[in-house]
């Protein structure tokens, strides 16, 4: 009798637990598929719905046939409550958030996965197996799993916020030597711990649990130092690193669980996630060490004492050359972001195009904020996709253009990235704005761009500078045009 | 070095797929365009909330309240990054979509 109890037993758990590894690999394979698809920008948005069915299906198996020590999922009550506040939740914020701090809410999202990966460290810590610490001590690859995943997930955490606070505008940069000293202290102390804590032999894991607790304190605090210091304007490129970050700290789970769809998804995202860090970078013809370390702003290689006189012109000046110019290219920046002008960008436009004036756009791929943060913005303004114009297709243009609107973009019209190799945004491919026939280029003060260089295009003597708010001024420009009718 | 070593042997299947999907990522993603750089990052963002598993895992085996409670939080953080990051994912693309049909 006993004996087929026990085959049955063999038989129910071996069904389910195929049933969980057959759909652990559907989900990596519409991880892989749903990442494909979104590289792509016919096929992006279908990619995204692949992939969370992917996570859909994995996670129901998991509730339904995961096992361990031959025992289901306790707590499921409790655990659907809590998918259920996390998805009534993040629906929320994700829906009602502006389009404009999309990239703040990337990084939380980012944020909650690096917290969710270090909790689980934490919490899987005490209970290491005994078997194991007794055959090799805490020099183990379970204890490594565990503080690299508490490692990793934590600093992927903090440097989120942080990230998440500076392109809010709640976090100043802080740009010291001394912080990079600190970081590195940091690291190397990190290192220490872990180096510590693996040679400690045959322990109680409970025992150790006060060095783990100042391990993720030490842990989220270089978190914190490692972002610090690095630009708000390279606050995407920042994310895409966290973001492969918290991959590897998932990766990390699906070790210590054994787990394929975990380590699947989690690597997948790391490296992927690497890969696109560094495109971004090559976007902005930057290195990421470049990024990291923040050479710009340090040193100002042009000292531009010829710039020549900047030009100012009017509200009615500039709405009549607007309204006059039979070509019309609109070049968006982060000011425009800002200043939230999408939406007056588009009534000008509108007006213009009954006035009989060719109004098109031209995009730079590091305009903004994040890369394609113009095209977002515009497209939420309803901007009709054929007037927006790549860099090269508008440069090829340019001469034609009868008058270029700069809206609060700097560094990506600079001529010094073509015309000074000592430079630091050299060799970084520009719109060549200063071969339209004129040029307006609005903005709040005579700031400097992110890259902290004098811009001569501001000096050109096609130039004329509309100070002030985006917004504000467009909507003084666009009374001015309605009243010349 | 042993333990390692051993850690390696026992999870020798784990590493090989660890491997191929490193090379695997840095395939799929190669040659996408700038404009969707920020959707894919996104979209990225949701798949490591993978992590996700790994609280249900640890929630379903809790013994204490405690750590109960702990699980719970890992896991509503878990589902932000996953449902999030696919809602937020979808609400960007949906803007490209509309435009190109235009």
């Amino acid at each position: 009798m006993d004996e087929v109890i026990k085959a049955e037993e063999l038989f129910s758990f071996t069904l389910g637990e195929s049933i969980l590894e057959i759909t652990y690999i559907i989900a990596s394979v519409l991880f892989i598929v749903g990442l494909k698809k979104l590289s792509h920008p016919d096929t992006a948005r279908r990619g995204n719905i692949w992939a969370a069915t992917g996570m859909a299906l994995a996670i129901v198996s998991t509730l339904v046939f995961h096992k361990q020590d031959g025992e289901h999922i306790h707590n499921i009550g409790w655990i659907v409550a809590a998918i259920a506040t996390g998805t009534l939740i993040g629906t929320l914020i994700a829906r009602r958030v502006q389009m404009t701090a999309m990239p703040q809410l990337v990084s939380f999202f980012n944020g909650m996965g690096g917290a969710a990966a270090a909790l689980i460290s934490l919490m899987e810590f005490p209970h290491i197996s005994p078997d194991l610490i007794r055959a090799h001590g805490m020099f183990n690859g379970q204890v490594l799993v565990i503080l690299l995943g508490l490692m990793i997930g934590s600093v992927s955490f903090s440097g989120s916020m942080i990230a998440y606070g500076k392109l809010d505008g709640k976090i100043s940069d802080i740009r010291s030597g001394l912080l990079r000293i600190v970081n590195m202290a940091l690291l190397v102390l990190l290192v220490a711990f872990i180096v510590y804590i693996m040679s400690l032999g045959a322990v109680e894991p409970a025992s150790v649990m006060p060095l783990l607790y100042a391990f993720l304190a030490i842990s989220l605090l270089y978190g914190i130092s490692f972002v610090m210091p690095i630009g708000g304007a390279d606050m995407p490129v920042v994310i895409s690193l966290l973001n492969s970050f918290t991959g590897v700290a998932a990766a990390m789970g699906g070790f210590l669980y054994n787990n394929q769809v975990m380590l699947t998804g989690g690597i997948l995202v790391g490296s992927a996630g690497t890969i696109l860090t560094i495109l971004m970078c090559k976007a902005m013809n930057r290195s990421l060490s470049n990024v990291i370390l923040g050479a710009f702003g340090g040193s100002k290689a042009d000292d531009s004492g010829e710039a020549g006189q900047i030009k100012e012109i009017g509200i009615s000046d500039a709405a009549v050359l607007l309204n006059y110019s039979p070509k019309v290219l609109i070049i968006p920046g982060y000011g425009l972001a800002v200043a939230q002008a999408q939406m007056l960008t588009r009534e000008v436009d509108h007006k213009l195009g009954q006035n009989g004036v060719e109004v098109h756009y031209a995009i730079h791929p590091v305009a903004g904020r994040m890369p394609g943060h113009m095209n977002v913005l515009l497209a939420e303004a309803d901007i009709p996709y054929d007037k927006l114009l790549e860099s090269e297709e508008a440069n090829e243009q340019m001469q034609d253009v009868d008058l270029a609107v700069v809206i609060g973009a700097n560094d990506v019209v600079n001529p010094a990235a073509e015309e000074d190799p000592s430079s630091p945004i050299a060799g970084m491919p520009i719109l060549q704005a200063y071969k339209a026939k004129n040029i307006i280029v609005m903005k709040r003060g005579m700031g400097l761009g992110y890259a902290g260089i004098e811009n001569k295009l501001f000096y050109n003597d096609k130039t004329r500078m509309l100070f002030g708010n985006a917004k504000e001024s467009l909507q003084q420009v666009l009374n001015e045009i309605k009243n010349m009718d | 070095m042993e333990s390692i070593l051993e850690f390696i042997y026992l999870h020798r299947e784990i590493i090989f797929i660890l491997i191929l999907s490193v090379f695997l990522g840095v395939e799929v993603i190669s040659n996408v365009p700038s404009v969707l750089h920020t959707p894919l990052m996104s979209g990225a963002n949701a798949i490591h909330g993978v992590v996700i598993i790994g609280a249900i895992i640890v929630m379903g085996h809790a013994e204490t309240t405690l750590a109960l409670i702990l699980g719970f939080v890992a896991v509503v953080l878990g589902t932000l990054n996953v449902v999030g990051g696919f809602v937020v994912t979808d609400r960007m693309l949906s803007m490209f979509n509309k435009k190109q049909k235009q």
